[in-house]
């Protein structure tokens, strides 16, 4: 008690070693649920928009006339809320972090064309 | 009488985690008087409010802050909540219960850390947030975010915890209290420490009182409040009691936060024993009308969330009062008298969150 009170915890790490990982030998870590980045399957989008509407930060643009998704990295905060409206679950989280950018280019995501028959299919519905 | 001048302290200062500027009146090495000014890291969060769709501004509303972001999101959803007249399954509220103590853990490890930085005792800051991490790979590994949790929504939580999971964060939790008890023990023991804190900055009970400090702040100057004894949560049905100390100095604030991380160990298992099965959520439809004061206890102190719909899915207003705004007047009647060389730790020691007190 009193002088030292330290000591005890210097002693348990001496012993124990660093308890920092060595950064990119051995690996971040992540778990499951990790919030990395967001990913589209762009054939399944049907362009509703709903995601773009309800980014808290504005991130998302989808243009329904060119069939593109486009997300701006540097403004998306990975909150996951896109992925809870999209009517389709085409947009998912992945634990895996992005790689740092240089330039706020953004990723632009283009559709593949609709087949001209299936067109009136979700029309109906 | 000596010559006074005016020494600027901060908004940046190899002490200060966040910008705060207080013009320091000197007499010699005696610190006459502080003015503060405020303002560097305004980001306009509440405007958003009449944008965004009250259900998605919880995403913002959690940004308010970096390191009490969970129960910012907390206090805005029991606002939306009772305006609404929405009953949140039980579970729910245990599962923000848990998350909101592990929150306050991490932040006052956060906070010992600093404090200890503060006074230059770079070992025990390192030690602090060693411990911290492991309260962070919890919430990383329940929620998915390590201080953006992101789990609270309007109407229940987005996120389970399978009871598994919930066994092992008890297990967690033994190996915690062992390291946290060394922790506390080197706080409430360390020579080091009680030279540098007794005796330094102290704010009586009626001063703390008049001057509306909120928090450990307030507790350490001995009033019992503690905004988790209005049991909202779960808080009603754990065993809660405010930890206070009544010397209301520096070393007294520090103490009742390490002290209180007990308690959060101890509500997280109270919590996870009694917590009941069922649903996380319940489904919110319509919108918002009227006006609601929320008030959760942060681990800074009392905070207040005021809503205002108008009965569409924009909210008219919402209204933050931060703990830290509470307590600068407090900071300043503090400051007043004392040494140059404390103006650190004196600062710390009100756990300064500027940019939650800015939004």
């Amino acid at each position: 008690m009193g002088v030292f009170t330290i000591t005890k915890m210097i002693v348990k790490s001496l012993i124990k070693g660093p308890d920092t990982r060595r950064y990119p030998a051995v690996p971040a870590k992540k778990t499951p649920l990790t919030r990395g980045h967001l990913v589209i399957e762009i054939e399944k989008c049907i362009y509703c928009g709903l995601c773009s509407m309800h980014c808290p930060a504005d991130a998302i643009v989808v243009t329904k006339a060119e069939r593109t998704w486009h997300i701006d990295r540097f403004k998306c905060i990975v909150c996951g809320g896109c992925v809870e409206y999209c009517p389709k679950d085409c947009l998912h989280l992945v634990p895996e972090y992005l790689a740092p950018q240089e330039k706020q280019q953004g990723d632009t995501y283009t559709g593949p064309e609709p087949v001209v028959v299936q067109e009136p299919v979700p029309a109906s519905e | 009488m000596s010559r006074q001048v005016v020494v600027p302290f901060g908004p940046q200062h190899p002490v200060l985690p966040e910008p705060v500027h207080l013009d320091l009146v000197l007499e010699d090495e005696r610190v006459v008087e502080a003015i503060p000014r405020i303002g560097y890291v305004h980001r306009g969060l509440e405007k958003l409010v009449e944008k965004r769709d009250y259900k998605d501004y919880i995403f913002i509303a959690e940004r308010i802050c970096g390191i009490c972001s969970f129960i910012h999101s907390v206090g805005y959803s029991q606002g939306i909540e009772a305006l609404m007249e929405i009953e949140v399954p039980a579970r729910a509220e245990y599962l923000r219960t848990i998350w909101s103590e592990y929150s306050r853990l991490h932040s006052h490890l956060l906070w010992l850390g600093c404090f200890a930085d503060s006074m230059g005792f770079e070992n025990l800051f390192m030690q602090s947030w060693r411990i911290r991490e492991s309260v962070l790979d919890v919430l990383e590994e329940t929620t998915g975010g390590r201080v953006i949790q992101g789990s609270c929504k309007v109407g229940g939580v987005r996120k389970d915890i399978a009871a598994p999971q919930l066994e092992q964060m008890k297990e967690g939790l033994k190996t915690l209290q062992s390291e946290v008890d060394d922790l506390v023990a080197v706080f409430s023991d360390e020579p080091t420490i009680k030279s540098r804190t007794i005796g330094v900055g102290v704010l009586s009970k009626d001063e703390a009182w008049e001057l509306g400090a909120v928090g450990p702040m307030l507790r350490g100057s001995g009033v019992r409040k503690d905004m988790r004894m209005l049991g909202y949560g779960a808080y009603e049905h754990l065993d809660f009691k405010p930890v206070a100390h009544d010397a209301g100095d520096c070393y007294s604030r520090c103490l009742v936060r390490a002290e209180e991380m007990s308690v959060s160990i101890d509500l997280i298992r109270q919590a996870i024993d009694s917590i009941p099965e069922g649903e996380i959520e319940v489904k919110v439809k319509g919108n918002p009308d009227g006006e609601y004061f929320s008030r959760v206890e942060q681990p800074r102190g009392e905070v207040l969330h005021f809503v205002k719909g108008g009965g569409k899915k924009n909210l008219l207003r919402h209204r933050v009062r931060t703990p830290t705004m509470a307590n600068i007047p407090a900071l300043v009647k503090t400051l007043a008298g004392c040494q140059m060389a404390d103006v650190p730790v004196i600062v710390l020691s009100i756990d300064p969150c500027i940019g939650c007190m800015e939004r």
